[in-house]
């Protein structure tokens, strides 16, 4: 259907790398949000402040400037460290080097984790008090009232702001090919520039994304679904 | 740091002798981008909620792929994929338009704010008391009349919280210009980093001013909240 010009491997590689970037950054903005929102809804002054201004910074700050700044500072940091390491026991000369894939996730991660925390935090105090009291009633330990009662509830709370999330990391997967990471944008960038016909294999990289997107639509559509079993929805 | 603030305070500001740089820079994409995509969402927020499917469908197209793809793939097509094409390059109005960096900027982001601002007003008017419309019907107005005086004042009215959320992701969207070429704040910042090899001194001090102007948006956005949705306060 679509003549790539032998770069079909590249697109479909960078393709998946962009996936598993966005997955990895789900997965780790999520535990950053969850965390987040329990330390915002925390009675420790402390700790909640810590969260305000965790949440307030990062979502002050465009994410590309963010991701400029974790990137290339994380490394000097990261060196000057295991220097530090290294002249305590001489022995031994450690080097940790982060690759684009990794401070792509840990950026990605800490970024969207404060927009996690916000979604999660209006969750959490959608739930019912009587429902906590109930299972606290019932003798159960916290961490079982969260796994049992708050989190399954909180859920469907939380899913369109999930999915709004998700979807927006998705499309910011695409900011990380500019700190060097060969995902489905660089490669058909790489592709374009080879053949002189960059704005076919732009419209290829797009096509991919909208493609992501338009799926992961009809997912999110079948997991409200789900986790809105057992409520009745008004009928207009 | 303070070496950093001593030599690219006037770039980071508003010049860098030759042209229009960073803050300068970036308000006038934000405020251009803002205007324009808000000229493109009035009458397709209209049309996307017609009847008829020839209407809704093109505006449904355009805001499905325009909202399904990432900004800088939009940005990349617009700025190095129309240049590729032959008969851009042979036309000469063309050529000249999308030779220029800022020019393909404003018209990715105008495009790119459009489609989500057109269906946040769309939302809003879809929003709408039928109880309304049948007032301004039974008063005699006409379908403009209607739309002028009643629909689109109180949908806009009840977008306004949707969209300076809109207005703050479009700002930060701003910062994908440097890779147009455009000389913005970041890509002040990136320069600074480049001439010093201090990235978190260089970039922090462009994060301080996003967050600057984010704060300010914030704050202006309330204003105008208390001011035009004073009768919904509880």
């Amino acid at each position: 259907m679509f003549n790539l010009a032998g770069y079909g491997p590249q697109i479909l590689a960078g393709t998946i790398t962009t996936l598993e970037l966005s997955i990895l950054s789900l997965i780790v903005s999520f535990i950053i949000g969850l965390l987040g929102a329990s330390a915002k809804l925390s009675k420790n002054r402390i700790v909640s402040g810590i969260a305000t201004v965790y949440t307030t910074i990062i979502r002050g700050v465009p994410d590309l400037v963010l991701m400029l700044l974790i990137f290339y500072s994380l490394q000097i940091w990261i060196n000057d460290f295991t220097d530090y390491l290294d002249n305590l026991q001489s022995t031994y000369d450690i080097e940790i080097s982060l690759d684009p894939f990794t401070s792509g996730v840990i950026t990605l991660g800490f970024i969207y984790g404060a927009y996690f925390t916000e979604t999660f935090r209006g969750a959490f105090m959608a739930v019912p008090k009587g429902q906590m009291e109930a299972a606290r009633a019932f003798g159960m330990k916290p961490t079982k009232v969260f796994r049992r009662i708050l989190f399954p509830q909180m859920m469907r709370y939380a899913l369109p702001g999930l999915g709004n999330n998700w979807q927006v990391i998705l499309k910011a997967t695409a900011l990380v090919s500019l700190i060097g990471l060969t995902d489905v944008i660089k490669a058909s960038q790489n592709a374009g520039e080879g053949t002189f016909r960059t704005f076919y294999f732009m419209t290829i990289a797009g096509l991919v994304y909208l493609f992501l997107t338009t799926i992961s639509n009809g997912v999110l559509i079948l997991l409200a679904r789900k986790y809105a079993v057992g409520v009745r929805s008004a009928v207009l | 740091m303070i070496y950093i603030i001593q030599n690219y305070w006037q770039p980071f500001l508003y010049s860098d002798g030759y042209n229009m740089t960073g803050l300068a820079m970036t308000l006038w994409l934000l405020v251009i981008s803002c205007v324009i995509g808000f000229c493109i969402a009035l009458p397709l927020a209209i049309a996307r909620n017609s009847r008829n499917p020839a209407i809704w469908g093109p505006v449904w197209i355009y805001t499905f792929v325009f909202r399904g793809t990432p900004l800088y793939v939009q940005l990349l097509i617009i700025y190095t994929g129309f240049y590729s094409l032959d008969f851009v390059r042979d036309h000469v109005v063309l050529a000249d338009f999308f030779k220029q960096g800022i020019n393909c900027t404003i018209l990715a982001f105008g495009l790119n704010t459009g489609a989500y601002t057109t269906e946040i007003f769309a939302g809003a008017i879809k929003d709408t008391n039928f109880g309304e419309v049948d007032a301004a019907r039974s008063l005699g107005m006409s379908q403009f009349t209607m739309y002028r005086r009643i629909i689109i004042p109180a949908a806009l009215r009840r977008a306004l919280p949707v969209y300076s959320n809109e207005v703050i992701l479009m700002l930060h969207a701003t910062t994908l210009a440097f890779t147009a070429t455009v000389p913005d704040i970041l890509k002040v910042a990136k320069d600074a980093y480049a001439a010093t090899y201090n990235p978190f001194a260089s970039f922090s001090i462009a994060a301080v001013i996003y967050l600057c102007i984010s704060f300010v948006l914030i704050f202006s956005f309330r204003k105008a909240e208390q001011h035009f949705l004073a009768f919904q306060k509880t």
